[in-house]
């Protein structure tokens, strides 16, 4: 009976696994046979049906989350080899083994690799990151968008709320109040709206309170590791350039609107 | 109480790391530059410095006031980071971590400096050629003033970069990228003029 290799090959994983949000964080390891096009999340589902660790232990399946399938819903995030991404789109061929899956620690770790990312939602209510169209009357149509800002507003809007870009931020940690690139950047979105410029000033004076753009330290990781390609720190730079202008409105007065 | 004041704190804190202390930084490094010239004309840029009108004055509100503040508000800066150069290598978050490194270093080095050459002159001592040649008679001190004039350097190079981002001068990733290679030409350029006035001294 000889075995090709290719039949007996597997795949290794070791998985930082934390059965409460307060019980310390520990490691499992599980082995996998191999099959051609996994990814990370068909090798969890794989681990879920036979919870059995290398050592022949039998454990808890694993918990993270998971919704598309398809990177537009930013649910599956955890770092992946030290990288945070969606492990939708991590496919093993493309990653080094043993690979390694821990949650990102910069949210509260629910349990093994599932987190609560709902920091961001309330920076999002925070910051008003929608247009206000509602009325006791119909307000009629509002002023339109040019196509060539509609089409740059777009990659703005592709933001998922995945939490890539806090989990790579050194200033979003928990010695720190900043609120991250996250919402920073769907202000300029909602800011450059024609209808959402109507709020303009009140969106800026959010940003300029404790915890806002101001801590951001300029490392730049957030546009290097965000999945969308979102143009964050052109974002966030722009948003200074506002900010500028609306602190001295603030200090000074002005009969801007 | 305190509240809210993050935004205006940050931007003082970028401010007055260019205007005054980034100017002064400039001046103090052209006239220890005049050190390569001789021992004449450095002491007698030195006279023309303490003929300056309402010095203490001038110390207190161009240097020692911003520095404290730039300083204790830094610190607090520099802790509240994370860094995660294992994980994230990009060049930006380097220039993050070395920011926020040569900060303190710069810190560590200027206490040291301020006392032994002004707090050293108003017990009485004169501020010369001479007393710096004294200072650079051990190698160490050689060592000491090469490491805390190089971060010194870096810090107000690349702090100039942060402080065009900061104030929303330079948005675009072409701009802020044209202004790294300017601020990497400021680093060039005073870091030249400050080592070589080491050099004059030993």
């Amino acid at each position: 009976m000889v075995e090709t290799k290719s039949e007996t090959k597997t795949v290794r994983f070791i998985i930082t696994r934390q059965d409460t949000p307060d019980s310390a964080p520990y490691d499992e390891e599980f082995e996998l046979a191999y099959r051609p096009n996994m990814n990370v999340i068909s090798a969890l589902m794989e681990i879920r049906r036979n919870p059995v660790t290398v050592q022949g232990k039998h454990t808890t399946a694993i918990a993270w989350d998971m919704n598309c399938l398809e990177e537009v819903c930013g649910a599956c995030s955890m770092v992946i080899n030290g990288k945070p991404r969606q492990s939708c789109t991590a496919l093993i061929d493309q990653l080094e083994q043993p690979v390694r899956l821990a949650p990102m620690r910069t949210f509260p770790v629910v349990r093994d690799l599932q987190v609560d990312r709902s920091r961001m939602f309330d920076s999002l209510k925070k910051v008003k990151a929608w247009i206000p169209i509602d009325g006791t009357y119909n307000l009629g149509p509002g002023p339109r968008m040019p196509e060539k800002k509609r089409q740059w507003a777009y990659e703005l809007s592709k933001c998922m709320t995945c939490g890539v870009c806090l989990e790579a931020c050194p200033n979003v940690n928990s010695n720190s109040d900043f609120i991250g690139p996250q919402p920073l950047s769907q202000v300029r979105l909602f800011n450059a709206h024609p209808t959402g410029a109507m709020n303009k000033a009140e969106r800026l004076n959010t940003i300029m309170g404790d915890g806002g753009l101001a801590n951001c330290g300029n490392s730049q990781n957030c546009v290097q590791s965000c999945p969308k390609g979102i143009p964050l720190t052109t974002s966030i730079a722009a948003l200074n350039r506002d900010t500028t202008i609306q602190q001295f409105r603030n200090f000074f007065g002005s009969d801007e609107v | 109480m305190a509240k809210n004041r993050e935004f205006g704190n940050r931007r003082l804190h970028s401010l007055l790391g260019v205007i005054p202390i980034g100017l002064f930084l400039i001046f103090h490094l052209s006239v220890n530059f005049m050190a390569t010239k001789g021992e004449e004309t450095f002491n007698g840029a030195v006279h023309l410095i303490e003929y300056t009108p309402v010095k203490i004055l001038v110390e207190w509100v161009v240097i020692y006031l911003p520095l404290i503040f730039h300083a204790v508000y830094g610190i607090y800066i520099a802790f509240t980071a994370k860094n995660n150069l294992g994980r994230f290598s990009f060049f930006r978050n380097w220039m993050f971590m070395l920011q926020r490194l040569t900060g303190i270093i710069t810190l560590i080095f200027l206490v040291w400096h301020i006392w032994a050459t002004r707090i050293q002159a108003a017990m009485g001592a004169e501020v010369n050629f001479d007393m710096m040649a004294e200072i650079f008679s051990s190698p160490f001190m050689i060592v000491f003033y090469i490491v805390g004039i190089i971060s010194a350097i870096f810090h107000f190079a690349n702090g100039l970069w942060s402080f065009a981002v900061s104030w929303g001068l330079t948005v675009s990733p072409r701009s802020q990228r044209i202004m790294t290679y300017f601020t990497l030409i400021v680093f060039v350029l005073l870091s030249y003029i400050g080592i070589s006035a080491i050099f004059a001294f030993v």
